[in-house]
């Protein structure tokens, strides 16, 4: 008796495994777990705007509140806390997990392997398997070539301030930043970026102090690639000019700001959660998408940028869509009055050596988003 | 030239947090009192500052208010360890943890109430503008360093210059450093130590308090942010040993301290404008984060070796006084 009533008892509870889990791939049930760096009710910055995109997810697909578990806070410098974060999220039931700062990738890498189960997808990186673990990023660059047209068009002491997160050692600023002064150089040759760095995503009173140093350098429109404010707020006070990043930071620095690349992350997380949902996340693969996707863009030009900005931008924009330009190659944009064409011209670093011949194909995307160690030529590291 | 005038500049500016907060350290300890909790106590003056000011849009009211903010912080410290005896390490640390996250409780419910991160008024910041002094502001060279600040740098070396005639010149001062350096003898000579021991520990964490509204406001250029005193208060209590314990040597402490965290931002200029000092654009800038503290240990290693009853520690500081136990 106790025999059968033991096997019974096995019996039903493996039932009710396999009944709880054909319920969990059930739509109602899928849940969506983020986690955040930050906190997203800052209302500006990096969180915020990926925090934005999955509110855009929530709302293309039609998931209730209660299908989206954020964790936010979560230091991406600690492995620990990383683990703790998602091992929460997977004990919630999340089908997949976006984790949107680099510092996750080695943790979520490494869980992907304990949890087959759940999909991992992290933004910002490059590690990635075939099964559940993509990466996603974007073509930023192309959208801070835009900005660095409106700086360069802007700036009138022709020194341009960069405050950058990390050094050469970082390909995403590196090749961020390479951008921003290929298109300074467009339109003004005889301008010069320089760059310091503060060695860290989110520190705002170094930002502040970087973005004041550039200042006093001489530099008359900041750019930034780190997440707070501050580098806006400096050049506010100091009655200077600036281009924000992650979203639009006009409202921080209604008299600096010019415009910002910013990021449309909605669009990606509706395509991966719908790919999830329908089972079709075996080919979904990794994700790199640009301005043709919209999935980068610049925040609407201020009244603060110089005339013509809009008209030249415009122009830009169209040949990058349309495949004519793509920044990393042997071309560049010359702008004469309004006129924008595109001509051949050898990609330099700023130690004299070239890095792309005139006229010759875009880097690929591998070196894009992991080898640009070098700085463009325009670039000074101040 | 111009390198030079805007490193010391930049350093004045990002040592006048630190200069606050030794100074109230310093009027802490000189008591007997030793408050490891200064980075609390500047996150919640941080707070009440930032708060205050951005509503009233008043730097006299945000300094009051970061000013009884931290007081209030200081009363609960002086309670548990002048009345109740507690251990003033473990209250101090306590104080830090409980400062830091009262400031961030708060600070988060003031961004979601106004639905994203706050920034002062373009008004608020016009009133703390880095104008030149007259007169003194027009002194080529030291005119720009030392006379074009935002008020609340003076009123930093102001308060470090009263702190230190208090603590040297005056009878008050004398009867809390009698406190602070043997407690049972002012007893015995009718000074009421408890009496003693809170006003100081009141007054030293209310001047805390301001430093901390001071990187909230200036540091940040106006824009709030939950983790902006990241770490400042814990220097500051550093410096105190790098300052031996004076107020005037704090102001120099602090300036030396501001310049490494100026410096690492421009080693680089540095190189480039003086060929001799092209070596810096070399040194790691991680070194500069560093120096500050391996400064304060050689300072502290070579104090002790002196032996020198000046510029010590004050002997009864950290020690509870109880008087039935003498």
């Amino acid at each position: 008796m106790k025999k059968l009533l033991s096997i019974l008892l096995v019996l039903t509870t493996i039932l009710s495994m396999g009944v709880f889990t054909s319920c969990s791939s059930a739509d109602s049930n899928f849940k969506v777990g983020v986690i955040h760096i930050g906190d997203p009710a800052d209302g500006s910055g990096y969180s915020f705007a990926h925090d934005q995109g999955i509110v855009d997810m929530q709302k293309n697909i039609g998931l209730a509140d209660s299908q989206i578990v954020r964790k936010i806070n979560i230091n991406d410098g600690d492995a620990a806390a990383t683990k703790t974060a998602i091992e929460e999220c997977i004990e919630e039931g999340c089908n997949i997990i976006f984790g949107t700062s680099w510092g996750y990738m080695e943790t979520m890498a490494e869980l992907a392997e304990q949890y087959p189960d759940v999909i991992f997808s992290h933004g910002t990186g490059y590690m990635s398997n075939d099964t559940n673990f993509n990466n996603y990023f974007g073509r930023i660059y192309q959208a801070r070539y835009l900005s660095g047209i409106a700086a360069g068009l802007k700036t009138q002491s022709n020194k341009i301030g960069y405050v950058a997160a990390w050094g050469t050692d970082n390909a995403e600023v590196t090749g961020g930043l390479d951008a921003f002064a290929k298109g300074v150089a467009a339109v003004n040759p005889d301008a010069t970026v320089y760059v310091k760095t503060t060695d860290s995503w989110f520190d705002l009173s170094k930002e502040g102090e970087v973005a004041q140093a550039l200042i006093d350098l001489g530099c008359d429109v900041i750019g930034q690639h780190c997440d707070t404010t501050a580098p806006q707020l400096a050049a506010e006070n100091a009655g200077v000019w600036g281009c924000g990043y992650n979203s639009d930071m006009t409202s921080s620095a209604p008299n600096a700001h010019l415009t910002a690349p910013i990021w449309n992350w909605g669009v990606y997380y509706t395509s991966a959660v719908e790919a999830a949902m329908d089972g079709k996340w075996a080919e979904f693969g990794n994700y790199f998408g640009g301005l043709k996707e919209g999935f980068v863009d610049i925040s609407p030009l201020t009244a603060n940028c110089a005339e013509n900005t809009q008209t030249i931008i415009e122009a830009v924009k169209k040949l990058i869509v349309d495949g004519e330009f793509a920044v990393f190659d042997g071309k560049q944009i010359k702008v004469d009055g309004t006129t924008v064409s595109v001509v051949d011209e050898a990609m330099m670093d700023n130690a004299g050596n070239t890095i792309v011949e005139a006229g010759g194909a875009c880097l690929d995307d591998a070196t894009i988003t992991g080898a640009i160690n070098w700085y463009y030529s325009n670039v000074v590291a101040a | 030239m111009n390198t030079i005038i805007n490193f010391l500049f930049a350093a004045i500016k990002a040592g006048t947090p630190l200069l606050l907060g030794t100074t109230g350290e310093i009027i802490t300890e000189k008591s007997g009192s030793l408050n490891l909790g200064v980075e609390g106590l500047m996150y919640m003056g941080a707070f009440a500052g930032f708060y205050a000011g951005y509503k009233t849009n008043s730097v006299i009211i945000a300094v009051i208010a970061s000013m009884l903010m931290a007081m209030f912080g200081a009363l609960i410290f002086a309670f548990l360890t002048v009345t109740l005896q507690a251990n003033q390490n473990v209250t101090g640390l306590t104080l830090t943890i409980f400062g830091s996250g009262l400031s961030i409780f708060f600070g988060q419910q003031m961004i979601n109430n106004e639905g994203g991160k706050p920034s002062m008024s373009v008004d608020f910041m016009a009133k703390l503008a880095e104008e030149p002094l007259p007169l003194l502001g027009d002194i080529p060279v030291v005119g720009k360093i030392l006379f074009s600040h935002n008020p609340l740098v003076y009123l930093a070396v102001v308060i470090a210059i009263l702190a230190w005639i208090y603590i040297r010149f005056t009878r008050a001062g004398l009867n809390m450093r009698a406190v602070g350096e043997n407690a049972a003898a002012a007893d015995a000579s009718g000074i009421n130590v408890n009496r003693v021991k809170y006003m100081n520990i009141l007054l030293g964490g209310g001047v805390c308090g301001i430093g901390g509204a001071y990187i909230a406001i200036i540091n940040s250029y106006g824009g709030w942010d939950n983790g902006c005193i990241n770490g400042q208060g814990w220097i500051s209590v550093a410096l105190v040993i790098f300052a031996s314990w004076s107020p005037a040597k704090a102001i120099l402490g602090s300036l030396v301290f501001g310049a490494f965290s100026a410096f690492q931002i421009r080693a680089n200029e540095f190189a480039s404008a003086f060929p001799a000092l092209s070596f810096l654009a070399e040194i790691p800038s991680a070194i500069y984060v560093m120096l500050p503290f391996l400064l304060t240990a050689i300072i502290l290693i070579f104090t002790s070796i002196r032996g020198k009853r000046e510029g010590a520690q004050p002997a009864n500081c950290g020690i509870n006084y109880y008087r039935e136990e003498r």
